[in-house]
């Protein structure tokens, strides 16, 4: 079946995609490039002295064991952010896809989540953590657990991760919901029909064929994970305690924001934005073999 | 790259406020950004408006940007595009960087005298305007609204817990005691405190007359390195994670989280700023009172005096005679003992001018308000050149690196000791490159 659509001229094709590439130009090359621009000099708040410093902003950082940590923490906030918010997502649109009565309320309710801002679904669910009047820390301590986000590393990553997966899940949802949707209804009923149980059915056909929309998901989700969860960070645990939460993007948000250091900020940025291009571009290479178009 | 994007962002957006807001009519507007929310907003707003009724040549218009962090970056992000406020507010912990900017800023006392308006540096509060003032005894900027830190307890817990409310605690020493009877009364907090590098480093230093940094605590120069190690810190530091430990001190977060647990009555004690006194007032359900901050008794020296908080007003370089004279009406009007006082009284911050806080005092309304007059007195008082106040730069940084050092050390992981050192050392990697950047 060709679905191609030819053009014969040769400057319509550019045309119809120059808004986009407007946009692109403007929303992301030339911040990109002011931040690559801005990473090798050192400057005053106010930006009354500027000097060329070259890559000293680069080696102050990988000199700085802090910053190298951070690494690791950034690496298992995000896996966790999208193993658990896409684990969590294609659960619940395969329950949504199921219901027959009520489908649309329930729909709406989950992809309410994503018109919270990020500031304001850390805040929600440190409020809910806040010891001792928090509602779950509250349930928590009646069980005989004991939630200390403000002191304990592991909870503040907890709570961090639970905000970011739950704000993002909508999003997920939405996508999984419509692959779920696309699949035939054919392949699946002739599969019952010959026995096979809907777990088995799931696992040899469904799966298979969200492969796509999964491998997208992933790619978004890592770089949500990495780009655009510094509002939670900063509402829920300021990156504490210590450094227990301090994730890469965080980090590049405190110096460039609170602390003033543009030109360190920017470096991070910088480096920030080589990680995920090459996480990507691995992504693209290792993982897409295994999805079937 | 975001961070550009944002700045590039608020930059179009303060060009259209900019446009927007072009004056039509023959009075001066002076843009005054400030961090003042809530009832403190409000006091503003009447500092504006009383000032706008006095004459018809100017016209201050205050202008809210969120918290003090928030604010200083609107006006750097502003300046950038040309499109700096005339007046800013700026905190304490900003005031090295500001120093720093000398192509973005006025002096204050060069505004004055430029518009030739009667301006007397003597007037003023002299541990409060020392701490703005330069090496060489200019005053760069205006000390509009400063605290210092105070000690706060619940009177009602006291009484169920068997202890004295008329008698707080005065050393670190009754703190333990009281905490400890607290706790036996089933008291879940007895202690917490908010802002732990102010209050419990800081003008901890300055109580006890020992020094937090080198070189009179970066008052006398750039080439300052952090000193908060000492055997007198670890003492400290040990005996509040020991107290940490048996549940007495509880940890309640960075920056002034803990004051909302303590107006809420689940704190019993707790050192903060002496500006959370109008909120204890109007929102406490309890009993409460203000007590001096507790100390050693000891440590030779001590009670020293504390170090100042809060903010100072700035002024924007690169606008027109004009309108800087009517700053410097501005700040005079300020300045009249009996706008000071009714400021002193009405916020909780301290007084500006000396003569402001001798006619609050002739009104009696420190014996009507018991406990209003200790942030006063803990701070008009002789200083030395350790306890004159502590002026970093990077300082907020330094102060992020204190609570990720601590947090550690409040759940028992690290030993106070080693926590401190590895804060002095990532300090003074902040000082280093502070005044690298600021010699060149």
């Amino acid at each position: 079946m060709e679905k191609k659509v030819r053009f014969n001229s040769c400057w319509l094709p550019w045309l119809l995609i120059a808004p986009q590439m407007c946009v692109v130009l403007v929303f992301f090359f030339w911040p990109a490039g002011r931040a690559i621009y801005q990473s090798v000099l050192n400057e005053d708040a106010f930006g009354t002295s500027t000097e060329f410093v070259g890559l000293e902003n680069f080696t102050r950082l990988f000199n700085d064991a802090t910053y190298l940590q951070s690494f690791q923490t950034t690496a298992i906030f995000s896996l966790l952010v999208a193993v658990c918010g896409l684990t969590l997502a294609l659960l619940l649109a395969v329950m949504a896809d199921r219901v027959l009565r009520g489908a649309g309320v329930y729909k709406t309710l989950l992809i309410w989540p994503y018109a919270v801002a990020s500031a304001v679904a850390g805040v929600v669910w440190l409020f809910m953590f806040a010891s001792p009047m928090g509602v779950v820390a509250y349930t928590l301590r009646a069980l005989g657990m004991n939630w200390n986000h403000l002191l304990d590393p592991a909870d503040a990553m907890a709570l961090i991760v639970m905000a970011a997966v739950w704000k993002q899940i909508s999003y997920n949802f939405l996508f999984f919901l419509a692959g779920l949707q696309s699949i035939p209804r054919s392949l699946i009923e002739a599969a019952a029909i010959d026995g096979a149980s809907p777990w088995y059915r799931f696992r040899t056909i469904v799966f298979p064929l969200l492969s796509p929309t999964t491998f997208f998901l992933l790619v978004i989700n890592v770089v949500y994970a990495f780009f655009d969860t510094f509002a939670i960070v900063d509402a829920a645990t300021h990156g504490g305690p210590g450094k227990a939460t301090s994730i890469l993007v965080y980090k590049v948000y405190y110096d460039g924001f609170k602390a003033m250091d543009l030109g360190g900020s920017a470096a991070q940025s910088v480096i920030l934005m080589l990680i995920v291009v090459t996480l990507t571009v691995v992504q693209f290479k290792f993982v897409e073999r295994k999805v079937q178009y | 790259m975001k961070q550009s994007t944002s700045n590039m962002t608020a930059a179009l957006a303060l060009t259209f406020a900019g446009l927007l807001s072009q004056p039509v009519q023959a009075q001066t507007e002076i843009q005054w950004w400030h961090a003042m929310g809530g009832a403190l907003g409000e006091w503003v707003n009447d500092l504006a408006k009383d000032f706008n009724a006095t004459q018809t040549a100017y016209k201050i218009v205050p202008v809210f940007k969120g918290s003090y962090d928030e604010a200083m970056t609107a006006a750097i992000a502003a300046f950038r595009a040309g499109n700096a406020p005339h007046i800013l507010q700026v905190f304490e912990v900003g005031t090295a960087t500001m120093m720093a900017s000398k192509g973005a800023i006025q002096p204050v006392a060069e505004v004055m005298k430029t518009a030739g308006v009667a301006f007397n540096p003597a007037a003023y509060v002299p541990a409060v305007a020392g701490y703005y003032t330069a090496p060489n005894g200019e005053m760069l900027s205006f000390p509009f609204n400063s605290s210092t830190t105070v000690f706060h307890y619940n009177k009602d817990a006291f009484k169920t817990a068997g202890l004295d409310p008329e008698k707080p605690p005065k050393t670190w020493a009754e703190v333990a005691d009281a905490s400890a009877k607290l706790k036996a009364s089933g008291h879940a907090c007895p202690f917490t405190t908010s802002w732990v590098s102010w209050t419990q480093l800081e003008s901890f230093s300055t109580w006890h007359n020992n020094e937090f940094a080198t070189k009179g605590n970066g008052m006398d120069g750039i080439d300052a390195r952090l000193t908060f190690n000492s055997p007198l810190h670890v003492r400290h530091i040990e005996n509040l994670a020991n107290m940490a430990k048996k549940g007495e001190f509880v940890y309640k977060g960075r920056g002034n989280a803990a004051d909302a647990v303590f107006v809420s009555g689940e704190c019993a004690m707790m050192t903060g700023s002496s500006g959370l006194y109008g909120n204890i007032k109007r929102n406490a359900k309890f009993a409460s009172g203000i007590s001096t901050l507790p100390y050693y008794a000891d440590v030779q020296g001590a009670p020293q005096n504390t170090v100042i908080g809060g903010a100072s007003l700035w002024v924007m370089s690169g606008k027109k005679a004009d309108e800087y004279k009517g700053v410097a009406q501005f700040f005079a009007f300020l300045s009249t003992p009996e706008q000071a006082a009714k400021s002193h009284q009405l916020t909780g911050y301290l007084p500006l001018t000396l003569a402001s806080f001798e006619l609050t005092e002739k009104s009696g309304f420190y014996k009507e308000n018991p406990g209003t007059d200790v942030a006063v007195t803990q701070m008009i008082r002789k200083t030395t050149d350790k306890s004159r106040g502590i002026r970093l730069g990077n300082f907020v940084q330094i102060r992020t690196i204190i609570d990720e050092e601590l947090e550690p050390v409040w759940s028992g992981k690290v030993a106070p000791k080693a926590a401190l050192d590895a804060a002095v050392k990532r300090g003074n990697e902040q000082l280093e490159r502070f005044q690298k950047a600021n010699s060149r």
